[in-house]
């Protein structure tokens, strides 16, 4: 498991920027950043390399920021790899409530998935690990 | 110096002379000193010579904040130059800021009306009175100052702003009685927990007397959670003295009104005809024995109402109750009268905004658009887009059920919506922009 930064953003110019900007003072390094949004704000979530560092330099700038657990996968660099890493969970019953994609290095590529519940999120990784899919750590990241 | 505590149990019936006597000198003072009472008393046909009951005073005209402004500056003042000793003037929340004048009776009654809140606040010399409203023109900064004096207790002359210096003095000094507005206090709690302090411990306050501004029972809870005090409501306004017209006591069940300085009355504000106690509608006060400005029958535009029967901390001045607002901060979003106080209950009922927000009045294809905009707390689970859109929804569906009309809710970043060292603006009007 893996830990996601996620920031609360208003629908601003220059937020994003002054963002980005907080977390690389802070010397952290982002692999991965996506934007949900809405009409009225946005969610930034942040995979990198120093969450810990990353959050607590976002909450004194006075970011609204969160930790989330999520899953991260290295998936196979052919097609039909994603495929088969859901295949895996689809008896488990489980919600996946949002996932996004990034690349490690020149071969390999990571899903994230956010899955509904702790327990079932847990449940999911020892699956696919056993399937022999490796399921990251925050210290592959470090 | 000290409080008289005589005078705030006498029987109704004696304070009831005392007003009669008193009005009946100051409405022929101000009548044979003053051209505007001259003039509009004529127009009205009312005859200052022959007040033989508080009823006839119903007959009288008002006065208003417009006929102030009209007689700016001095045009009111009803003793020579010379006899007045101090100047102040209102915050000009609404517009051109009005002036008041005051004898050296009249600093000693103001003094002596704050000084009470001490009082209500069991306080006295033993105690040490931290004064954060703004000193200046402002009538709430010396208002309490005079105010702490008066009851004897030590005094500390803070005045408003530089909060880290403010959370030190209250930690160190040892203040046991806190002046200065509700937002500001709130301001300051928040401020200290931030530093990392615990105020409701590190503080040694017993009580705030807290005014200038509306706050709901809610605000009133959280303050008082966060300092560990009581909360006493103060009410004045610069053109009738200032703070200390009416003063909470311990029991908070409504601000005891200084009756032997204030008469009150409340009328309907839309036919200006008297109403009994308990109704609520406009109040208006008229000065017993104000020296250098006396108002008759001013309309303060403050909405509230008499509160009918007796306090059960034994006193007899009369209460008014906490305030609804005010005829002109009332807002009318499509035809529905909004108070922002009402709007203030029920953000308070949620936990994940902070107390801070922001109405946004504004017009879309010639409707009213009303956005309100509030800060996520820390500690909301904020990771999806739904979980801040259900918690935007429910705030709209009960503030749509507590006021009977469609208010936009927009959650916003922490410390976007500007604080304030004196009175919050709460409110901000784009609707005549709009039409541009």
């Amino acid at each position: 498991m893996i830990d996601q930064i996620t920031v609360f953003l208003e629908n601003k110019e220059g937020r994003l920027l002054a963002l980005c900007r907080c977390i690389g003072d802070a010397g952290v390094n982002m692999h991965a950043m996506t934007i949900a949004e809405s009409a009225d704000f946005g969610l930034v979530r942040i995979i990198c390399d120093d969450p810990q560092k990353a959050l607590e330099a976002l909450n004194a700038a006075d970011f609204r920021a969160n930790k989330t657990k999520v899953v991260g996968i290295v998936v196979p660099n052919r097609p039909g790899g994603v495929a088969d890493l859901l295949e895996i969970l689809d008896d488990l019953n489980l919600n996946i409530e949002y996932g996004y994609c990034f690349s490690i290095n020149n071969d390999e590529a990571a899903d994230v998935f956010k899955i509904h519940g702790d327990a079932e999120s847990a449940g999911a990784a020892f699956k696919l690990e056993e399937a022999g899919f490796k399921v990251l750590s925050q210290e592959d990241l470090a | 110096m000290s409080i008289d505590q005589d005078v705030l149990k006498l029987p109704h019936d004696q304070i009831e002379q005392i007003q009669l006597d008193g009005i009946k000198k100051t409405a022929v003072r101000v009548y044979e000193n003053v051209p505007f009472y001259k003039n509009s008393f004529d127009e009205a046909r009312f005859n200052p010579y022959e007040i033989n009951s508080l009823d006839d005073l119903s007959k009288a005209p008002f006065i208003t904040k417009q006929d102030l402004r009209d007689n700016y500056p001095y045009k009111l003042f009803a003793v020579p130059m010379e006899d007045v000793l101090e100047i102040h003037m209102s915050s000009g929340t609404t517009g051109i800021a009005t002036v008041g004048g005051y004898t050296k009776h009249d600093l000693d009654i103001w003094g002596e009306c704050f000084g009470r809140g001490v009082t209500y606040a069991d306080g006295g010399p033993k105690d040490i009175v931290h004064v954060c409203y703004g000193y200046g023109l402002f009538t709430g900064g010396l208002g309490a100052h005079y105010g702490g004096l008066c009851s004897g207790a030590t005094t500390i002359p803070m005045s408003a702003g530089n909060t880290e210096r403010q959370i030190r003095v209250l930690k160190e000094m040892g203040s046991t009685i806190i002046c200065c507005t509700p937002s500001y206090a709130m301001h300051i709690a928040d401020t200290a927990i931030e530093m990392g302090l615990d105020p409701a411990k590190d503080f040694h306050l017993r009580a705030g007397i807290h005014g200038a501004e509306p706050f709901s029972d809610n605000f009133r809870a959280d303050l008082e959670k966060k300092l560990n005090y009581k909360v006493l409501d103060v009410y004045g306004l610069t053109e009738c003295m200032g703070p200390g017209v009416a003063i909470e006591c311990m029991e908070q069940t409504g601000l005891h009104l200084a009756e032997d300085h204030f008469y009150a009355e409340i009328i309907d504000p839309a036919t200006g005809k008297n109403l009994p106690d308990g109704e609520w509608g406009e109040l208006v006060l008229t000065s017993v024995d104000r020296e250098a400005q006396p108002v008759i029958r001013y309309r303060t535009k403050d909405i509230t109402r008499i509160i009918p029967g007796e306090c059960a901390c034994g006193r007899t001045h009369r209460r008014i109750d906490r305030l609804h607002g005010r005829t002109d901060d009332m807002m009318i979003i499509r035809g529905v009268n909004v108070f922002p106080s009402q709007i203030e209950d029920v953000m308070e009922t949620f936990d994940d905004v902070s107390s801070w927000y922001q109405i946004e009045l504004s017009t879309k294809n010639s409707l009213d658009v009303v956005t309100l905009k509030a800060e996520v707390n820390p500690g909301f689970d904020l990771d999806s887009v739904a979980s801040i859109e259900n918690l935007q929804n429910s705030i709209q569906a009960k503030l749509k059920t507590a006021l009977a009309v469609g208010i936009k809710v927009k959650l916003v970043e922490p410390k976007s919506i500007p604080r304030s060292t004196g009175k919050a603006k709460r409110v901000i009007d784009l609707r005549k922009e709009n039409e541009k």
